[in-house]
Protein backbone atom coordinates (compact mmCIF):
# COMPACT_ATOMS: atom_id res chain seq x y z
CA UNK A 1 0.00 0.00 0.00
CA UNK A 2 2.55 2.34 0.85
CA UNK A 3 4.53 1.44 -2.27
CA UNK A 4 2.06 2.49 -4.22
CA UNK A 5 1.21 5.93 -2.79
CA UNK A 6 4.72 6.17 -3.23
CA UNK A 7 4.26 5.47 -7.07
CA UNK A 8 1.51 7.49 -7.27
CA UNK A 9 3.21 10.71 -5.80
CA UNK A 10 6.25 10.15 -7.85
CA UNK A 11 3.69 10.12 -11.46
CA UNK A 12 2.12 13.07 -10.18
CA UNK A 13 5.31 14.71 -9.73
CA UNK A 14 6.10 13.62 -13.31
CA UNK A 15 3.26 14.82 -14.41
CA UNK A 16 4.03 18.24 -12.73
CA UNK A 17 7.02 18.19 -14.09
CA UNK A 18 6.18 17.46 -17.41
CA UNK A 19 3.44 20.24 -18.09
CA UNK A 20 6.61 22.73 -17.41
CA UNK A 21 8.70 21.01 -19.40
CA UNK A 22 5.74 21.13 -21.96
CA UNK A 23 5.99 25.15 -22.30
CA UNK A 24 9.73 24.00 -23.93
CA UNK A 25 8.67 21.15 -25.83
CA UNK A 26 6.39 23.96 -27.59
CA UNK A 27 9.03 25.75 -28.54
CA UNK A 28 10.61 23.51 -29.64
CA UNK A 29 7.57 22.27 -31.95
CA UNK A 30 7.76 25.89 -33.87
CA UNK A 31 10.97 25.39 -34.72
CA UNK A 32 11.41 21.51 -35.23
CA UNK A 33 7.84 21.56 -37.20
CA UNK A 34 6.47 24.65 -38.34
CA UNK A 35 9.76 26.38 -39.05
CA UNK A 36 11.45 23.10 -40.81
CA UNK A 37 14.70 24.23 -38.09
CA UNK A 38 16.58 21.85 -36.22
CA UNK A 39 17.43 24.51 -33.53
CA UNK A 40 20.30 23.25 -30.78
CA UNK A 41 19.97 26.83 -29.10
CA UNK A 42 17.62 24.92 -26.93
CA UNK A 43 19.94 23.53 -24.55
CA UNK A 44 21.59 27.07 -23.73
CA UNK A 45 18.08 29.19 -23.73
CA UNK A 46 16.87 26.58 -21.14
CA UNK A 47 19.33 27.31 -18.72
CA UNK A 48 19.47 30.71 -19.34
CA UNK A 49 15.92 31.33 -18.65
CA UNK A 50 16.05 29.30 -15.26
CA UNK A 51 19.41 31.51 -14.53
CA UNK A 52 17.70 34.59 -15.37
CA UNK A 53 14.68 34.14 -12.91
CA UNK A 54 16.81 32.63 -10.12
CA UNK A 55 19.16 35.67 -9.99
CA UNK A 56 16.50 37.63 -10.51
CA UNK A 57 14.37 36.08 -7.47
CA UNK A 58 17.68 36.25 -5.40
CA UNK A 59 17.98 39.81 -5.81
CA UNK A 60 14.10 40.01 -4.45
CA UNK A 61 12.71 40.69 -7.44
CA UNK A 62 8.90 39.53 -8.16
CA UNK A 63 8.80 36.07 -9.31
CA UNK A 64 6.02 36.25 -11.80
CA UNK A 65 8.23 39.48 -13.25
CA UNK A 66 11.27 37.54 -13.55
CA UNK A 67 9.23 35.23 -15.89
CA UNK A 68 9.06 37.57 -18.29
CA UNK A 69 12.36 38.86 -18.30
CA UNK A 70 13.46 35.37 -18.73
CA UNK A 71 11.24 35.52 -21.75
CA UNK A 72 12.72 38.04 -22.89
CA UNK A 73 16.08 36.84 -22.67
CA UNK A 74 15.20 33.51 -24.26
CA UNK A 75 13.79 35.81 -27.29
CA UNK A 76 17.36 37.47 -27.03
CA UNK A 77 18.81 33.94 -27.58
CA UNK A 78 16.63 33.00 -30.48
CA UNK A 79 17.88 36.43 -32.17
CA UNK A 80 21.62 35.57 -32.28
CA UNK A 81 20.84 31.68 -33.73
CA UNK A 82 18.78 33.31 -36.14
CA UNK A 83 21.34 36.01 -37.56
CA UNK A 84 23.66 33.92 -36.88
CA UNK A 85 21.98 31.09 -39.63
CA UNK A 86 20.66 34.01 -42.15
CA UNK A 87 22.73 36.85 -41.97
CA UNK A 88 26.21 34.66 -42.25
CA UNK A 89 24.53 31.79 -43.61
CA UNK A 90 25.67 29.30 -40.90
CA UNK A 91 23.85 26.41 -41.04
CA UNK A 92 21.35 25.95 -38.88
CA UNK A 93 22.44 23.11 -36.50
CA UNK A 94 25.69 24.74 -36.42
CA UNK A 95 24.31 28.51 -35.78
CA UNK A 96 22.30 26.75 -33.09
CA UNK A 97 25.55 24.65 -31.23
CA UNK A 98 28.11 27.84 -31.22
CA UNK A 99 24.86 30.34 -29.85
CA UNK A 100 23.92 27.48 -26.90
CA UNK A 101 28.06 26.85 -26.24
CA UNK A 102 28.32 30.40 -25.98
CA UNK A 103 25.15 30.38 -23.44
CA UNK A 104 27.19 28.00 -21.22
CA UNK A 105 29.43 30.75 -20.19
CA UNK A 106 27.15 33.66 -20.72
CA UNK A 107 24.48 31.74 -17.91
CA UNK A 108 27.38 31.67 -15.26
CA UNK A 109 28.07 35.24 -15.92
CA UNK A 110 24.45 35.22 -15.32
CA UNK A 111 24.66 33.75 -12.32
CA UNK A 112 27.19 35.76 -10.69
CA UNK A 113 29.99 33.65 -11.54
CA UNK A 114 28.46 30.17 -9.47
CA UNK A 115 27.28 27.29 -11.56
CA UNK A 116 24.01 27.40 -9.79
CA UNK A 117 21.78 29.18 -7.33
CA UNK A 118 19.57 28.04 -4.64
CA UNK A 119 16.22 29.08 -4.37
CA UNK A 120 15.41 27.53 -0.65
CA UNK A 121 13.35 29.78 1.52
CA UNK A 122 13.14 32.22 -1.50
CA UNK A 123 9.87 33.60 -2.69
CA UNK A 124 8.74 31.71 -6.14
CA UNK A 125 5.57 32.21 -7.84
CA UNK A 126 4.89 28.28 -6.09
CA UNK A 127 5.79 29.32 -2.90
CA UNK A 128 3.20 32.22 -3.24
CA UNK A 129 0.59 30.06 -4.82
CA UNK A 130 1.06 27.68 -1.99
CA UNK A 131 0.61 30.47 1.01
CA UNK A 132 -3.01 30.80 -1.29
CA UNK A 133 -4.06 27.54 -1.69
CA UNK A 134 -2.38 25.78 1.76
CA UNK A 135 -4.77 23.03 0.75
CA UNK A 136 -3.34 22.09 -2.11
CA UNK A 137 0.37 20.06 -2.53
CA UNK A 138 2.99 21.48 -4.44
CA UNK A 139 2.88 19.16 -7.25
CA UNK A 140 -0.80 19.79 -7.65
CA UNK A 141 -0.19 24.06 -7.74
CA UNK A 142 3.01 23.09 -10.20
CA UNK A 143 0.03 20.73 -12.39
CA UNK A 144 -3.02 24.27 -12.36
CA UNK A 145 -0.52 26.81 -12.96
CA UNK A 146 0.79 24.81 -15.83
CA UNK A 147 -2.48 23.62 -17.33
CA UNK A 148 -3.55 27.41 -17.17
CA UNK A 149 0.02 28.55 -18.87
CA UNK A 150 0.08 25.95 -21.35
CA UNK A 151 -3.90 27.01 -22.07
CA UNK A 152 -2.54 31.10 -22.25
CA UNK A 153 0.07 29.98 -24.53
CA UNK A 154 -1.46 27.62 -26.66
CA UNK A 155 -3.90 29.74 -27.12
CA UNK A 156 -1.59 33.02 -27.98
CA UNK A 157 -0.01 30.59 -30.66
CA UNK A 158 -3.45 29.56 -32.23
CA UNK A 159 -3.83 33.04 -33.19
CA UNK A 160 -0.61 34.46 -33.62
CA UNK A 161 -0.23 31.44 -36.48
CA UNK A 162 -3.25 32.50 -37.97
CA UNK A 163 -2.26 35.62 -38.34
CA UNK A 164 -0.68 36.93 -41.89
CA UNK A 165 2.60 36.85 -40.28
CA UNK A 166 1.99 33.57 -38.55
CA UNK A 167 0.60 31.94 -41.90
CA UNK A 168 3.96 33.81 -43.25
CA UNK A 169 5.92 31.45 -41.17
CA UNK A 170 4.80 28.91 -41.58
CA UNK A 171 4.89 29.13 -44.71
CA UNK A 172 8.57 29.22 -44.67
CA UNK A 173 9.16 26.02 -42.80
CA UNK A 174 6.66 24.86 -45.85
CA UNK A 175 8.52 25.96 -49.05
CA UNK A 176 11.17 28.88 -48.66
CA UNK A 177 11.24 29.68 -52.15
CA UNK A 178 7.68 30.14 -52.65
CA UNK A 179 7.62 32.63 -49.81
CA UNK A 180 10.10 35.02 -51.70
CA UNK A 181 8.04 34.79 -54.87
CA UNK A 182 4.86 35.86 -53.10
CA UNK A 183 6.98 38.65 -51.30
CA UNK A 184 7.69 37.15 -47.93
CA UNK A 185 10.81 38.06 -46.07
CA UNK A 186 11.83 34.74 -45.08
CA UNK A 187 15.11 35.63 -43.20
CA UNK A 188 13.20 37.87 -41.08
CA UNK A 189 10.18 34.88 -40.48
CA UNK A 190 13.16 32.80 -39.56
CA UNK A 191 14.55 35.26 -37.14
CA UNK A 192 11.02 35.32 -35.32
CA UNK A 193 10.46 32.09 -35.01
CA UNK A 194 13.20 31.02 -33.33
CA UNK A 195 12.88 33.84 -31.05
CA UNK A 196 9.13 32.78 -30.59
CA UNK A 197 10.32 29.54 -29.81
CA UNK A 198 13.71 30.43 -27.18
CA UNK A 199 10.76 32.34 -25.60
CA UNK A 200 8.89 29.82 -24.47
CA UNK A 201 11.97 27.43 -23.81
CA UNK A 202 13.48 30.00 -21.59
CA UNK A 203 10.08 30.51 -20.09
CA UNK A 204 9.68 27.09 -19.21
CA UNK A 205 13.48 26.74 -18.11
CA UNK A 206 12.46 29.78 -15.70
CA UNK A 207 9.21 27.75 -14.11
CA UNK A 208 11.39 24.78 -14.06
CA UNK A 209 14.27 26.60 -11.83
CA UNK A 210 11.27 27.94 -9.42
CA UNK A 211 9.42 25.05 -9.09
CA UNK A 212 12.49 23.09 -7.95
CA UNK A 213 13.88 25.64 -6.02
CA UNK A 214 17.33 26.31 -7.80
CA UNK A 215 18.77 26.54 -10.91
CA UNK A 216 21.66 25.25 -12.57
CA UNK A 217 24.15 26.30 -15.12
CA UNK A 218 23.31 22.15 -17.29
CA UNK A 219 19.94 21.87 -16.11
CA UNK A 220 18.87 22.58 -20.16
CA UNK A 221 21.72 19.29 -21.09
CA UNK A 222 19.67 16.94 -23.65
CA UNK A 223 16.61 19.88 -23.39
CA UNK A 224 16.11 19.73 -27.41
CA UNK A 225 16.24 15.76 -27.21
CA UNK A 226 13.26 15.84 -24.70
CA UNK A 227 11.64 18.57 -26.38
CA UNK A 228 11.67 16.44 -29.72
CA UNK A 229 10.13 13.01 -27.47
CA UNK A 230 7.58 15.12 -26.25
CA UNK A 231 6.53 15.98 -29.92
CA UNK A 232 7.42 13.04 -31.43
CA UNK A 233 5.52 10.86 -28.45
CA UNK A 234 2.34 13.44 -29.02
CA UNK A 235 2.35 12.83 -32.83
CA UNK A 236 2.40 9.12 -32.29
CA UNK A 237 -0.16 9.05 -29.83
CA UNK A 238 -2.58 11.36 -31.13
CA UNK A 239 -2.07 11.99 -34.76
CA UNK A 240 -1.20 14.63 -37.15
CA UNK A 241 -4.31 16.18 -37.70
CA UNK A 242 -5.13 19.44 -39.26
CA UNK A 243 -6.26 21.56 -35.95
CA UNK A 244 -3.22 23.82 -35.05
CA UNK A 245 -4.52 23.77 -31.08
CA UNK A 246 -5.09 20.36 -31.50
CA UNK A 247 -1.58 19.86 -32.61
CA UNK A 248 0.23 22.15 -29.71
CA UNK A 249 -2.14 20.81 -26.94
CA UNK A 250 -0.49 16.76 -28.03
CA UNK A 251 2.81 18.32 -27.93
CA UNK A 252 2.32 19.38 -24.09
CA UNK A 253 0.82 15.76 -23.43
CA UNK A 254 3.44 14.32 -25.15
CA UNK A 255 5.52 15.87 -22.59
CA UNK A 256 3.77 14.91 -19.52
CA UNK A 257 3.74 10.95 -21.27
CA UNK A 258 7.72 11.39 -21.39
CA UNK A 259 7.52 12.04 -17.86
CA UNK A 260 5.50 9.12 -16.94
CA UNK A 261 7.92 6.62 -18.78
CA UNK A 262 10.56 7.79 -17.33
CA UNK A 263 9.31 8.27 -14.14
CA UNK A 264 8.16 4.63 -14.62
CA UNK A 265 11.58 3.02 -15.99
CA UNK A 266 13.26 4.69 -12.94
CA UNK A 267 10.51 2.88 -10.58
CA UNK A 268 11.37 -0.43 -12.04
CA UNK A 269 14.69 0.13 -10.65
CA UNK A 270 17.14 2.24 -13.16
CA UNK A 271 19.62 4.47 -12.31
CA UNK A 272 18.47 8.63 -12.44
CA UNK A 273 21.68 8.86 -14.48
CA UNK A 274 20.19 6.67 -16.87
CA UNK A 275 17.41 8.99 -17.99
CA UNK A 276 19.37 10.43 -21.02
CA UNK A 277 19.74 6.80 -22.65
CA UNK A 278 16.16 6.15 -22.27
CA UNK A 279 14.92 9.20 -23.40
CA UNK A 280 17.25 9.00 -26.66
CA UNK A 281 15.78 4.82 -27.07
CA UNK A 282 12.65 6.53 -27.20
CA UNK A 283 13.64 9.26 -29.46
CA UNK A 284 15.01 6.62 -31.75
CA UNK A 285 12.51 3.97 -31.58
CA UNK A 286 9.51 6.73 -32.03
CA UNK A 287 11.66 8.16 -35.35
CA UNK A 288 12.40 4.78 -36.59
CA UNK A 289 8.55 3.41 -35.99
CA UNK A 290 7.49 3.98 -39.41
CA UNK A 291 10.67 2.42 -41.17
CA UNK A 292 10.10 -0.50 -38.51
CA UNK A 293 6.12 -0.31 -39.84
CA UNK A 294 6.87 -1.26 -43.24
CA UNK A 295 9.39 -3.90 -42.45
CA UNK A 296 6.68 -5.69 -40.28
CA UNK A 297 4.08 -4.96 -42.85
CA UNK A 298 5.49 -4.67 -46.41
CA UNK A 299 1.92 -4.55 -47.86
CA UNK A 300 0.08 -2.69 -45.35
CA UNK A 301 -2.75 -0.17 -45.71
CA UNK A 302 -1.82 3.05 -46.89
CA UNK A 303 -1.85 5.98 -44.96
CA UNK A 304 -5.23 8.67 -45.24
CA UNK A 305 -3.81 11.51 -47.27
CA UNK A 306 -2.02 8.96 -49.87
CA UNK A 307 -5.55 7.43 -50.67
CA UNK A 308 -7.64 10.84 -50.54
CA UNK A 309 -5.26 12.13 -53.68
CA UNK A 310 -5.75 9.03 -55.42
CA UNK A 311 -9.47 9.64 -55.82
CA UNK B 1 7.88 48.08 -69.48
CA UNK B 2 10.71 45.52 -68.75
CA UNK B 3 14.58 47.02 -69.50
CA UNK B 4 17.01 44.75 -69.50
CA UNK B 5 20.48 46.43 -69.97
CA UNK B 6 23.85 44.67 -71.13
CA UNK B 7 22.69 42.24 -68.37
CA UNK B 8 25.94 39.43 -67.82
CA UNK B 9 25.89 36.25 -65.17
CA UNK B 10 28.72 34.23 -64.42
CA UNK B 11 28.36 31.48 -62.31
CA UNK B 12 31.14 29.96 -59.92
CA UNK B 13 33.45 32.75 -61.48
CA UNK B 14 37.65 32.04 -61.24
CA UNK B 15 37.00 28.49 -60.58
CA UNK B 16 37.35 25.31 -62.94
CA UNK B 17 33.72 25.11 -62.64
CA UNK B 18 33.03 28.98 -64.25
CA UNK B 19 30.06 28.88 -66.42
CA UNK B 20 29.55 32.33 -68.03
CA UNK B 21 25.20 32.07 -68.21
CA UNK B 22 24.17 35.28 -69.52
CA UNK B 23 26.49 37.55 -71.92
CA UNK B 24 25.37 40.75 -72.09
CA UNK B 25 22.44 40.57 -72.66
CA UNK B 26 19.70 42.86 -74.01
CA UNK B 27 16.17 43.12 -73.99
CA UNK B 28 12.94 45.36 -74.01
CA UNK B 29 9.58 43.85 -73.21
CA UNK B 30 6.28 46.62 -74.40
CA UNK B 31 3.07 46.46 -71.90
CA UNK B 32 1.41 43.53 -73.05
CA UNK B 33 3.92 42.03 -75.12
CA UNK B 34 3.55 37.73 -74.59
CA UNK B 35 7.23 36.53 -75.39
CA UNK B 36 8.22 32.64 -75.97
CA UNK B 37 11.43 31.95 -74.94
CA UNK B 38 13.18 28.70 -76.74
CA UNK B 39 16.92 27.58 -76.64
CA UNK B 40 18.70 24.20 -75.64
CA UNK B 41 19.73 23.18 -72.39
CA UNK B 42 22.29 25.72 -70.70
CA UNK B 43 21.60 28.48 -73.34
CA UNK B 44 20.25 30.74 -70.09
CA UNK B 45 16.68 30.87 -70.23
CA UNK B 46 16.09 29.94 -66.78
CA UNK B 47 18.59 32.43 -65.59
CA UNK B 48 17.30 35.06 -67.64
CA UNK B 49 13.83 34.38 -65.76
CA UNK B 50 15.73 34.11 -62.22
CA UNK B 51 17.80 37.07 -62.78
CA UNK B 52 15.11 39.74 -63.45
CA UNK B 53 12.89 37.62 -60.54
CA UNK B 54 16.08 38.19 -57.91
CA UNK B 55 16.78 34.67 -57.34
CA UNK B 56 20.74 36.02 -57.62
CA UNK B 57 21.89 38.99 -58.85
CA UNK B 58 23.46 39.75 -62.06
CA UNK B 59 27.12 40.65 -62.09
CA UNK B 60 27.13 43.54 -64.74
CA UNK B 61 23.90 45.55 -66.41
CA UNK B 62 20.45 46.34 -65.02
CA UNK B 63 17.39 45.46 -64.77
CA UNK B 64 14.25 48.38 -64.79
CA UNK B 65 10.56 47.24 -64.72
CA UNK B 66 7.94 50.30 -65.15
CA UNK B 67 10.72 53.31 -64.64
CA UNK B 68 12.02 51.44 -61.36
CA UNK B 69 15.13 49.99 -61.15
CA UNK B 70 14.95 47.17 -59.71
CA UNK B 71 18.85 45.71 -60.06
CA UNK B 72 19.74 45.36 -56.62
CA UNK B 73 16.60 44.72 -55.07
CA UNK B 74 16.46 41.35 -53.12
CA UNK B 75 13.94 38.77 -54.15
CA UNK B 76 10.93 39.05 -51.88
CA UNK B 77 10.77 42.95 -52.80
CA UNK B 78 10.80 42.22 -56.55
CA UNK B 79 7.92 40.01 -55.72
CA UNK B 80 5.35 42.93 -55.53
CA UNK B 81 6.36 43.56 -59.25
CA UNK B 82 6.06 39.49 -60.52
CA UNK B 83 4.12 36.76 -60.85
CA UNK B 84 5.64 33.41 -60.97
CA UNK B 85 5.85 29.51 -61.92
CA UNK B 86 8.45 27.45 -61.88
CA UNK B 87 8.82 23.95 -63.94
CA UNK B 88 8.31 22.33 -60.43
CA UNK B 89 4.78 21.92 -59.27
CA UNK B 90 6.36 21.39 -55.77
CA UNK B 91 8.03 24.93 -55.76
CA UNK B 92 5.18 27.02 -56.41
CA UNK B 93 2.94 25.82 -53.25
CA UNK B 94 3.17 25.24 -49.75
CA UNK B 95 2.30 21.07 -49.31
CA UNK B 96 1.03 21.44 -45.70
CA UNK B 97 -0.78 24.42 -45.93
CA UNK B 98 -4.62 24.24 -47.83
CA UNK B 99 -5.65 25.66 -50.76
CA UNK B 100 -7.02 28.92 -49.61
CA UNK B 101 -3.93 29.22 -47.11
CA UNK B 102 -1.94 29.38 -50.15
CA UNK B 103 -4.30 31.55 -51.89
CA UNK B 104 -4.24 33.81 -49.25
CA UNK B 105 -0.36 33.96 -49.12
CA UNK B 106 -0.26 34.96 -52.73
CA UNK B 107 -3.01 37.42 -52.01
CA UNK B 108 -0.85 39.38 -49.96
CA UNK B 109 2.45 39.74 -52.74
CA UNK B 110 3.70 42.99 -52.45
CA UNK B 111 1.50 44.14 -49.38
CA UNK B 112 2.56 44.35 -45.91
CA UNK B 113 2.24 41.38 -43.39
CA UNK B 114 0.55 42.58 -40.23
CA UNK B 115 -1.14 41.15 -37.51
CA UNK B 116 -4.59 40.67 -38.88
CA UNK B 117 -6.21 37.40 -39.54
CA UNK B 118 -4.24 35.34 -42.45
CA UNK B 119 -7.59 35.14 -44.32
CA UNK B 120 -10.98 37.37 -44.36
CA UNK B 121 -14.18 36.27 -45.24
CA UNK B 122 -14.73 38.31 -48.16
CA UNK B 123 -11.62 37.09 -49.92
CA UNK B 124 -12.93 33.47 -49.14
CA UNK B 125 -15.57 34.19 -51.61
CA UNK B 126 -13.43 35.66 -54.45
CA UNK B 127 -11.03 32.87 -54.12
CA UNK B 128 -14.37 30.44 -54.57
CA UNK B 129 -14.58 32.25 -57.81
CA UNK B 130 -11.67 32.45 -58.98
CA UNK B 131 -10.79 28.86 -58.38
CA UNK B 132 -14.36 27.93 -60.25
CA UNK B 133 -13.10 29.39 -63.13
CA UNK B 134 -10.23 26.31 -63.22
CA UNK B 135 -12.58 23.96 -63.83
CA UNK B 136 -11.37 21.65 -61.63
CA UNK B 137 -13.12 21.43 -58.72
CA UNK B 138 -11.15 23.03 -56.37
CA UNK B 139 -13.93 25.27 -55.05
CA UNK B 140 -15.22 22.67 -53.22
CA UNK B 141 -12.28 22.00 -51.03
CA UNK B 142 -10.77 25.00 -49.69
CA UNK B 143 -9.12 24.17 -47.09
CA UNK B 144 -7.56 20.76 -48.45
CA UNK B 145 -4.16 20.16 -48.09
CA UNK B 146 -2.41 21.63 -51.83
CA UNK B 147 -0.09 18.17 -51.26
CA UNK B 148 -3.05 16.05 -51.77
CA UNK B 149 -3.04 17.79 -55.46
CA UNK B 150 -1.71 16.16 -58.63
CA UNK B 151 0.39 17.91 -60.50
CA UNK B 152 -1.30 19.61 -62.89
CA UNK B 153 -4.18 20.65 -59.87
CA UNK B 154 -0.62 22.17 -58.44
CA UNK B 155 0.74 24.26 -61.40
CA UNK B 156 -3.44 25.60 -62.41
CA UNK B 157 -2.97 26.48 -58.60
CA UNK B 158 0.26 28.39 -58.87
CA UNK B 159 -0.75 30.21 -62.00
CA UNK B 160 -3.79 31.27 -60.05
CA UNK B 161 -1.82 32.46 -57.30
CA UNK B 162 0.78 34.05 -59.65
CA UNK B 163 -1.94 36.42 -60.84
CA UNK B 164 -4.09 36.83 -58.15
CA UNK B 165 -2.45 40.35 -57.65
CA UNK B 166 -2.34 41.15 -61.33
CA UNK B 167 1.36 41.14 -61.76
CA UNK B 168 3.70 43.77 -63.66
CA UNK B 169 5.37 41.05 -65.64
CA UNK B 170 4.06 37.24 -65.54
CA UNK B 171 7.52 34.84 -65.57
CA UNK B 172 6.50 31.37 -66.76
CA UNK B 173 9.48 28.99 -66.24
CA UNK B 174 8.65 25.71 -68.71
CA UNK B 175 6.00 25.56 -66.39
CA UNK B 176 3.99 22.56 -68.09
CA UNK B 177 7.26 20.61 -68.08
CA UNK B 178 6.46 18.28 -66.05
CA UNK B 179 2.81 17.41 -66.40
CA UNK B 180 1.93 14.99 -69.22
CA UNK B 181 0.89 16.38 -72.49
CA UNK B 182 -3.35 16.24 -71.83
CA UNK B 183 -2.97 18.42 -68.46
CA UNK B 184 -0.09 20.84 -70.14
CA UNK B 185 -2.82 21.36 -72.77
CA UNK B 186 -4.87 22.43 -69.74
CA UNK B 187 -2.88 24.38 -68.23
CA UNK B 188 -1.44 26.06 -71.30
CA UNK B 189 -5.16 26.84 -72.20
CA UNK B 190 -5.71 28.39 -68.47
CA UNK B 191 -2.32 30.59 -69.19
CA UNK B 192 -3.79 31.96 -72.62
CA UNK B 193 -7.26 32.87 -71.02
CA UNK B 194 -5.14 34.40 -68.01
CA UNK B 195 -2.96 36.14 -69.93
CA UNK B 196 -5.17 37.99 -72.10
CA UNK B 197 -7.93 38.50 -69.98
CA UNK B 198 -5.81 40.79 -67.66
CA UNK B 199 -3.46 42.14 -70.32
CA UNK B 200 -0.33 40.55 -68.71
CA UNK B 201 3.19 41.35 -69.62
CA UNK B 202 4.38 37.83 -69.65
CA UNK B 203 8.09 35.67 -70.69
CA UNK B 204 7.51 31.98 -70.66
CA UNK B 205 9.95 29.40 -71.66
CA UNK B 206 9.05 26.67 -73.15
CA UNK B 207 10.70 23.44 -74.98
CA UNK B 208 7.85 23.08 -77.10
CA UNK B 209 8.33 24.94 -80.15
CA UNK B 210 4.72 24.21 -81.36
CA UNK B 211 3.49 26.18 -78.45
CA UNK B 212 6.26 29.03 -78.73
CA UNK B 213 4.80 29.80 -81.97
CA UNK B 214 1.12 29.56 -81.27
CA UNK B 215 1.30 31.22 -78.39
CA UNK B 216 2.45 34.95 -77.78
CA UNK B 217 3.33 38.25 -80.09
CA UNK B 218 6.69 37.93 -80.07
CA UNK B 219 9.29 34.61 -79.23
CA UNK B 220 13.15 34.81 -78.28
CA UNK B 221 15.55 32.39 -79.30
CA UNK B 222 19.12 31.98 -76.91
CA UNK B 223 21.66 30.20 -77.42
CA UNK B 224 24.83 30.00 -74.99
CA UNK B 225 23.98 33.16 -73.19
CA UNK B 226 22.79 35.03 -75.82
CA UNK B 227 19.52 36.05 -77.57
CA UNK B 228 20.21 34.73 -81.34
CA UNK B 229 17.03 35.52 -82.82
CA UNK B 230 13.97 37.92 -81.41
CA UNK B 231 10.90 37.69 -83.98
CA UNK B 232 7.24 39.25 -83.60
CA UNK B 233 4.18 40.00 -85.19
CA UNK B 234 3.13 38.68 -88.16
CA UNK B 235 6.79 37.30 -89.25
CA UNK B 236 6.31 35.50 -85.49
CA UNK B 237 2.77 34.11 -86.69
CA UNK B 238 4.13 32.95 -90.32
CA UNK B 239 6.92 30.66 -88.84
CA UNK B 240 7.06 26.58 -89.04
CA UNK B 241 9.24 24.74 -86.47
CA UNK B 242 11.26 23.61 -89.23
CA UNK B 243 12.32 27.23 -89.67
CA UNK B 244 13.13 27.56 -86.16
CA UNK B 245 15.34 24.45 -85.98
CA UNK B 246 17.52 25.65 -89.13
CA UNK B 247 18.15 28.98 -87.12
CA UNK B 248 19.08 26.66 -83.93
CA UNK B 249 21.13 24.28 -86.37
CA UNK B 250 22.66 27.61 -87.70
CA UNK B 251 23.67 29.10 -84.31
CA UNK B 252 24.99 25.60 -82.85
CA UNK B 253 26.37 24.39 -85.74
CA UNK B 254 24.74 20.94 -85.83
CA UNK B 255 24.68 20.15 -82.34
CA UNK B 256 21.58 19.13 -81.92
CA UNK B 257 20.94 15.80 -82.05
CA UNK B 258 21.73 15.61 -78.26
CA UNK B 259 19.14 18.84 -77.24
CA UNK B 260 16.15 17.91 -75.44
CA UNK B 261 14.20 20.32 -77.37
CA UNK B 262 10.38 18.58 -78.37
CA UNK B 263 9.94 18.40 -82.03
CA UNK B 264 6.14 17.13 -81.04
Amino acid sequence: MQMLSAIGGAMWGAVAQGILWGIMALGVYITFKVLDFADLTVDGSFATGGAVSAILISLKVDPFLTLLVSLAAGMLTGIITGLLHTKFKIPAILAGILTQIALYSINIRIMGDKPNIPLLGSTTIFSQLQKVFPGLSYDTITILLGLALSAVIIAALYWFFGTEIGCCIRATGNNEYMVRALGGNTNSMKVLGLMLSNGLVALSGALVAQQQGYALVDMGTGAIVIGLASVIIGEVVFGKRFNFAYCLASVVIGSVLYRVVIAIVLQLGMKATDQKMITAILVALALALPVIRKWLFPNGKKKQPASRAAQ
Amino acid sequence: MLYLNHVSKTFNGGTINEKRALTDVSLHLNPGDFVTVIGGNGAGKSTLLNLIAGVFPCDEGAVTIDGADITRQPEYQRAKLLGRVFQDPMMGTAADMGIEENLAMAFRRGKKRTLRWGISKEEREEYVERLKSLDLGLENRLSSKVGLLSGGQRQALTLLMATLQKPKLLLLDEHTAALDPKTARKVLELTDEIVSRDQLTTLMITHNMKDAIRMGNRLIMMHEGNIIYDVSGEEKSNLHVKDLLEKFEQASGGEFANDRMMLA
